[in-house]
């Protein structure tokens, strides 16, 4: 009954409030999002991997850190380990567990650094105009045109590696896309009736660019950062992989890749669960990240 | 229109299945190597130090005085010289230059070339040049010091009577490869005696001659014609670069190579079942072992340092993910060299570790950083340490870097545990005593970078002298012993943890013979295979 | 896509207006070419890596080290150090690298070929098979084909490529022994074929050396194709947008309504209104494959410009970075611009 009228408040052809439209457009989005089911898929992985990292310690049978090196690279099921144990001797489906966690803090960390560097360029570019303008968006084409993991191990290598370096690399390497999208969606509000009113009403430069341009430009980031959710995953894991990313005997994705990597031709889970592992995340974020393309962008179809 | 390019997926599908590689056997006079060759930077005998240019080095140029191959255990035999004398001050060394021998280039090997090989490795100052200017060789008196009388005599005069197999052993090092003075010389700019030349050419009477060097990708190396010796089976060698051991290990099942140079563990197992491959095992030089800044507090503490000696799992570590590469020796000497000791007196006993923790100034322990480079078999150990040295309480980090990170900071002795390698640099007791048990000067400002025991600060006046002492001593017996009560007494005090003495595991077909990777004291040598 | 020329589309004086923008455009890139080497020879400068130990080793002595110092001018302030750089790369002069003891400039002349021939094939596969993919899944909208090529390409974007070559070359070289392994050609074969362009495939063939073609093909095809799966991912996803965008016109329909043949709708039509921004897009992709396949290139030890410039980098051999950076700039801007032209040639409405 409750739920019913809900659903018909959320529906609603005339909303009553702001509110009301706000949450009705939210809910309508839902619906196309529910109806597609890759999309779907991609949510409720990432939900049970979410979860999986927040409950590692309930779910890990074993300390993750814990080494025995009589219980070296066992194959799964053996000694009561799920997926086997590393050449440590540590279990791997617990040190997965709690990858998981590293690899979500990452993408969080990179996902608001990031977009707010871009952001902040972006719009001062595209308000301010003239040199400024000129000056800001050559330095993003001289970021754009660095090979991008070239760019993060450099920036790695001289900030020496770890997970918050990591983070701090991939930033530095992500943000000109934003910056160029927020300058595009400035440029466009900019001469608008709507910002020479509030000009006119005396606000600055500084308030007009934060109160009034950045909210109009989240929503256009926000896609496109679930959409290179994966892409960041794929680089922190590489920076891992490579040895510049987080560090042992910290069980970061890309790092167990690459110390299983020496043992793939006679003990080949070591390397292939964790590779799993990290296709499952982001595939996860793109198939989400390509339902919400649909659903958010006119242009592509959405039979 | 579907079925089409269905048609053309599969056509493309197939087009890669018949792929297949062409040979499954290398031609019969060629020997093929998977190695890392990576560290390769010159190719030139008076500045190359690396690995995998000493192996080069080793089959291109010809030694005064060198190893046979065939007899390591033999020691230093003559190469070039034929014979030398030591005067009765046991300063000079006269050297007779073997007839005979020719340059690859054509050009007959003379005194005057060895006496410009010497002079030149001296003057250049690369960093080897202190195999050499330790005899009191300097750029200001090679003029006198190394000396060729005539086109047969060559004369060293050194500052102290050194013991002879002291200097001869220096000399069968790769510093000590005698080089074409006309060829070097026709290619000098701005009076480099050559040295730009020689870093990717080569001119030696060896058995070979380099063709081509890629650096990274491979050592390409064919007969020298002229080499005055019996005609090597193998006529052309290639070292190609090959990073990974499993690659090295799928490359020799299928045949594609003669030699894997860098098997892990696991893939040496891997290999006992396969057909036609064996795997021999032979002792390196190399040690592992772990050190301690002696200016970090906690670290100077002589119980302490007895307790990370006792809280290390040696013994399981080399029988785990070292099993068949490293073997548990605590001793600076490897073993094989004169004098070396093969005492283990510390195993894994975290009671002995506790009891010696609570004796200590620091009962609880503290934070201790590990500096050690991103290779896996030293992040394996690493953390090893890591884990039984926390099991004493201790708070111990990983400050992982490439090579050169970790160094830098060692030599600034600013690491609180550093955990590297350390391969002999000549086939001379000194060459580990004069640095893990000498430090004339411990001051920073003496910046002998050089020393492990300065780099960890630890300062030892008498053990100095003990050191010093040693090389002088001519009586063998004698220094042997020198040696023997110096390892015991540096065991006990030193802030050194020597925990492993390297094997080397080199896969190779099974018709391969006579591939001998060197021993503790030379490198490998090509020109005695056959397969 | 780099807007290159930041075309506001500001109109010059009406005489030779090609000419102001040629110029123009020629300052943007000399602009970006030396902010792209200026931040790398900051950040190779800041870096916790001694370029003197990565040269002289670990035995070396003080004074030693003080001479390889002041070779390779480390004394002097910073600006100055860039200053000469420049100069120097201005008279054609690279520098030499400290890794490897040559000359830059006959390094990349070694390793580029190899980075060329991969990305040049990886493409080549990418195109075969992704733009029909992308046309057909227009074609069948919201069809299984249409999903499966969805999914196809989402799976390229989310594997780890590090991992998937990892797998592949266990699986087809290790297991099946359908390819050859890691490397550019047998070793044996090394030095048969004598270099013209350095990209082996093509240079055998020109000598005839058809063993060693096969050879190295045979070597070239797993990572090719590995390459080719991820542009695969970007052109097809690509190329069904673009379709889509045609069919939905009006022409299109119109074209249906006048009785033409489909076949001769989709490709008669449709799909050459879309080769412009198709080559585009294509161009990009073998953009990213030339800078992008350095985790290809150390799985297959192929010894390509992507791994040259990430070994040289944990050297701190920075004369090889920076040289590295500026073919890699060079290429990535130069593509840029190209593309830019050819979409401001041939479209219409960018006129």
């Amino acid at each position: 009954m409750i739920t019913a009228n809900l659903r018909d408040w959320l529906l609603s052809d005339a909303p009553t409030s702001r509110r009301q439209a706000r949450f009705a457009s939210w809910y309508k989005g839902w619906l196309t999002l529910r109806s597609n089911t890759l999309a779907m898929v991609g949510l409720i992985v990432l939900a049970l991997i979410i979860l999986a990292a927040i409950f590692a310690p309930v779910l890990a049978t074993h300390d993750p850190y814990a080494q025995d090196l009589g219980q070296r690279l066992l194959g799964a099921g053996q000694g009561g380990h799920l997926l086997g144990t590393d050449s440590l001797g540590r279990d791997i489906y617990s040190r997965l567990l709690y990858g998981a966690r590293i690899s979500i803090y990452i993408v969080l960390l990179v996902a608001m650094v990031a977009p707010l560097v871009g952001l902040i360029v972006g719009t001062v570019s595209g308000y301010a105009g003239g040199w400024a303008d000129v000056v800001l968006m050559r330095i993003t084409d001289i970021f754009l045109a660095f090979p991008r993991l070239i760019l993060a191990l450099a920036f790695v290598a001289a900030l020496g590696a770890g997970i918050e370096n990591a983070v701090l690399a991939i930033s530095l390497t992500a943000w000109p896309p934003y910056a160029r999208i927020a300058r595009a969606e400035t440029l466009t509000i900019r001469n608008s009736d709507y910002i020479h009113a509030i000009r006119l009403q005396g606000a600055g430069p500084f308030r007009i660019v934060t109160r009034h341009i950045w909210p109009l430009c989240i929503s256009s980031l926000v896609i496109r950062v679930t959409l290179d959710m994966a892409g960041i995953i794929l680089t922190a894991a590489a920076l891992g992989f490579l040895g510049l990313g987080a560090q042992p005997p910290s069980p970061e994705w890309g790092a167990m890749i690459s110390e299983g990597r020496k043992y793939i031709l006679d003990y080949w889970w070591v390397a292939t669960f964790p590779g799993l592992a990290i296709f499952a995340i982001s595939l996860a974020f793109n198939l989400l990240g390509d339902g919400l393309r649909d659903m958010l962008d006119p242009k592509e179809d959405n039979a | 229109m579907k079925k089409s390019f269905v048609a053309a997926a599969v056509a493309a599908i197939m087009s890669v299945s018949v792929a297949a590689p062409v040979f499954a056997e290398t031609p019969p006079n060629m020997l093929v190597i998977a190695n890392r060759i990576d560290d390769i930077k010159t190719l030139d005998p008076g500045e190359s130090f690396e690995f995998a240019g000493s192996d080069v080095s080793r089959n291109v140029y010809e030694k005064l005085v060198n190893f046979d191959p065939l007899d390591l255990d033999a020691g230093y035999q003559p190469e070039l010289a034929e014979s030398w004398e030591i005067s009765e001050d046991g300063k000079t060394i006269t050297f007779t230059i073997a007839e005979g021998h020719v340059f690859s280039s054509g050009n007959p090997v003379t005194a005057k070339d060895a006496e410009f090989s010497l002079r030149r490795a001296v003057l250049l100052d690369k960093t080897p040049s202190f195999i050499l200017t330790q005899f009191g060789l300097s750029a200001d008196n090679v003029e006198e010091t190394i000396k060729a009388t005539d086109d047969r005599t060559l004369v060293l005069t050194l500052d102290k009577p050194y013991a002879l197999s002291f200097v001869l052993n220096c000399l069968t090092s790769t510093i000590g490869g005698i080089v074409d003075m006309a060829s070097a010389m026709d290619n000098e700019v701005d009076g480099d005696m050559g040295n730009d030349w020689l870093r990717t050419n080569t001119v030696g009477s060896g058995p070979y001659k380099v063709v081509e060097w890629k650096p990274n990708e491979s050592v390409l190396m064919d007969l020298n014609p002229n080499f005055h010796g019996d005609k090597p089976a193998m006529e052309r060698v290639i070292v190609q670069h090959i990073q990974e051991s499993a690659t090295q290990r799928l490359q020799l099942e299928r045949g594609d190579i003669d030699v894997a140079r860098n098997l892990s563990p696991e893939d040496v197992a891997g290999l006992a079942d396969v057909e036609g491959v064996k795997v021999v095992d032979e002792l390196r030089g190399r040690l592992m072992y772990f050190s301690a800044n002696q200016k970090k507090e906690m670290l100077a503490d002589p119980k302490v340092i007895e307790a990370l000696k006792f809280a290390t799992d040696y013994a399981g570590m080399s029988d785990s993910f070292l099993k068949g590469q490293y073997t548990v020796h605590q001793a600076f000497l490897p073993r094989t060299f004169l004098g070396a000791l093969e005492e283990t007196p510390y195993s894994y006993d975290l009671d002995a570790a506790k009891a010696a923790l609570a004796e200590s100034g620091f009962p609880d322990c503290g934070p201790i950083k590990i500096s050690v480079r991103d290779a896996q078999e030293r992040m394996d150990i690493a953390q090893s340490l890591q884990n039984t040295w926390g099991q004493l309480g201790c708070d111990v980090e990983l400050i992982v870097g490439t090579g050169a990170q970790t160094l830098d900071r060692y030599r600034a002795r600013e690491h609180d545990i550093y955990l590297g390698a350390w391969g002999p640099d000549y086939p001379d007791p000194n060459t580990n005593a004069g640095t893990f048990a000498i430090n004339p000067d411990n001051s920073d400002e003496a910046g002998a970078t050089g020393l492990l025991a300065w780099r960890n600060a630890w300062a030892i006046p008498e053990m100095t002298e003990t050191t010093l002492a040693a090389v002088v001593e001519n009586d063998t017996e004698k220094r042997k012993q020198m040696y023997l009560d110096l390892q015991r007494e540096h065991q006990k005090t030193s802030p050194f943890g020597i925990m492993f003495q390297q094997i080397e595991q080199n896969g190779m077909g099974a018709s391969v013979e006579n591939f001998v990777a060197g021993g503790a004291t030379t490198e490998v040598s090509y020109w005695v295979i056959t397969k | 896509m780099t807007d290159v020329t930041n075309g506001e589309g500001r109109r010059g004086p009406s005489f030779a207006p090609w000419l102001i923008k040629t110029v123009a455009t020629l300052v943007t890139v000399a602009v970006t070419l030396l902010g792209l080497l200026f931040v790398t020879f900051m950040i190779g400068r800041v870096m916790p890596i001694d370029p003197v130990l990565a040269v002289i080793g670990e035995r070396a002595t003080q004074a030693q080290y003080d001479a390889t110092y002041l070779e390779l001018g480390l004394d002097k302030p910073l600006l100055v150090q860039f200053g000469i750089y420049v100069s120097d790369v201005l008279q054609g002069d690279l520098g030499k690298s400290i890794r490897t003891g040559q000359q830059v400039t006959t390094d990349i002349a070694r390793v580029f070929p190899a980075t060329l021939e991969l990305a040049t094939l990886g493409t080549l596969i990418g195109v075969a098979i992704g733009v029909p993919l992308g046309v057909l899944a227009a074609v069948k909208r919201g069809s299984w084909i249409d999903q499966v090529a969805r999914l196809v390409g989402l799976v390229g974007y989310s594997m780890p490529i590090f991992w998937l070559g990892l797998v592949g070359l266990l699986l087809f070289y290790g297991i099946l022994g359908w390819v050859a392994g890691p490397g550019r050609v047998g070793i044996f074969y090394q030095g048969i074929v004598e270099p013209i362009t350095g990209m082996l495939l093509v240079d055998a063939a020109l000598r005839g050396e058809w063993v060693v073609f096969r050879d190295a093909f045979s070597h070239i095809i797993l990572p090719a194709a590995l390459l080719g799966y991820y542009s695969l991912a970007y052109i097809s996803r690509m190329t069904r947008s673009f379709m889509l965008e045609q069919l939905n016109a009006e022409y299109v329909i119109t074209a249906r309504v006048k009785g033409l043949s489909e076949w001769q709708v989709i490709w008669g039509h449709a799909f050459r209104n879309i080769r412009i921004q198709l080559i585009t897009v294509i161009a990009l992709a073998y953009a990213n494959l030339l800078e992008g396949s350095v985790l290809t290139e150390i799985i297959f030890a192929w010894p390509g410009i992507g791994s040259y410039i990430t070994t040289s980098l944990l050297a701190n051999d920075m004369n090889s970075v920076l040289g590295g950076t500026i073919v890699i700039g060079s290429i990535f801007v130069g593509i840029n611009i190209l593309s830019d032209l050819l979409y401001r040639f041939f479209d219409p409405r960018a006129k």
